[in-house]
């Protein structure tokens, strides 16, 4: 039986879908995170484990990872937070295909939000002077509420519609597309409801929240899509939406 | 689901809420009553009013489940969602049918 205070034993996912985990043996440090312990993994032990990190301070979405089942931004995960028994379990996020190990392949998600019209659509040009925002507009608001994504893709991974639909955008996307929506600079909103109001749109998710529960951001992605479900239907009952 | 079937079964469910609290009070009416089968044919009979309200019930209700048949099919089973919205519907013609011919026979002379 090994000492909990000294060494942890974690079990990473090798392979790909067909893969399995091995366990190792990584020592405990003061304030550790799940990413110090893959990035100890890689170095001291196998150089040969695939993983996925850039900016190491939350900022960038590129480290998301499952720690024993659930879905994390492991930079900015401590150990002792997550940690049972001594035990980590790692996988890369459920709900996408795999790469190789603990690297998930990000594009279906990335492809979603091209699907749910979560690009910019500008009403000006550069030559135009800039639009002033007032930032205490109720449209503004609930722009800002949803903005600050960091496309980690843990809300996805959390989304049991998404398991369950594989046509379902998803949490991240329908948010994208919610603060577009909300943007009065924009002008792509004709096409983006009508985008979300088709199958695997906003009206698929059961709001079941885990997507609000394990943004590490903290943002409400269910909200914006029940705004997007008011938004779209009252567009669909004034003859606006094709379905 | 699309838009259209979100607000057909979100349009259904409030549809029947209020229907199901009449329907409830008429069935606490009919056994503290102690109504016999006789007695409440008596009422039905003839009553454009109850083929109306049931009549509704039953198009509300086949709607609404055969959209959320449609969802679980395609969310639990695997099928296309072409199979699950053809079994969905097939779900819901059953319903419609059995329920008005049910409406039918309490309603008609």
């Amino acid at each position: 039986m090994h000492d909990h205070t000294t060494r942890l034993s974690v079990s990473l996912w090798r392979g790909k879908e067909a893969g399995e985990y091995q366990t190792y043996q990584v020592p405990v440090r003061e304030s550790q995170t799940v990413l110090d312990v893959v990035t100890w993994v890689q170095r001291n032990l196998d150089p040969t484990l695939s993983y996925r990190f850039a900016c190491r301070v939350g900022m960038c979405g590129s480290c998301a990872m499952t720690v024993n089942g659930r879905p994390r931004w492991t930079c900015r995960t401590h150990v002792s937070k997550v940690v049972e028994n001594g035990r980590l379990e790692i996988g890369p996020l459920e709900n996408l295909p795999i790469i190789k190990d603990l690297a998930a392949d990000m594009r279906p998600f990335f492809e979603k939000w091209q699907d749910a019209k979560g690009v910019f659509a500008p009403t000006k040009s550069r030559h135009d002077p800039i639009e002033a925002i007032k930032p205490d507009t109720a449209q503004r608001i609930a722009a800002d509420k949803a903005i600050e994504c960091i496309n980690c893709g843990v809300c996805y991974a959390a989304c049991d519609t998404v398991r369950w639909n594989a046509d379902y955008l998803g949490p991240a996307a329908l948010n994208r597309a919610w603060s577009l929506v909300n943007d009065v600079r924009d002008a792509g909103n004709a096409e983006r409801i009508t985008a979300v109001s088709a199958d695997g749109g906003c009206h698929a998710c059961h709001s079941h929240q885990s997507c609000q529960q394990f943004c590490p951001q903290s943002l409400n992605p269910t909200a914006s899509i029940a705004g997007l479900k008011r938004t779209a239907a009252r567009a669909y009952l004034r003859g606006k939406v094709e379905s | 689901m699309n838009v259209r079937l979100y607000i057909l079964q979100r349009g259904t469910a409030a549809l029947m809420v209020p229907l199901i609290v009449v329907h409830l009070a008429v069935i606490f009416y009919a056994t503290r009553h102690q109504l016999s089968a006789e007695d409440i044919l008596a009422r039905t009979r003839n009553s454009a009013t109850w083929a109306l309200f049931y009549g509704t019930f039953v198009v509300a209700a086949s709607i609404h489940a055969a959209i959320g048949v449609r969802n679980v099919l395609t969310e639990w089973s695997g099928l296309s969602g072409r199979m699950s919205g053809l079994l969905g519907f097939l779900f819901g013609a059953m319903l419609l049918a059995l329920g008005l011919r049910a409406v039918a026979a309490v309603v008609l002379p």
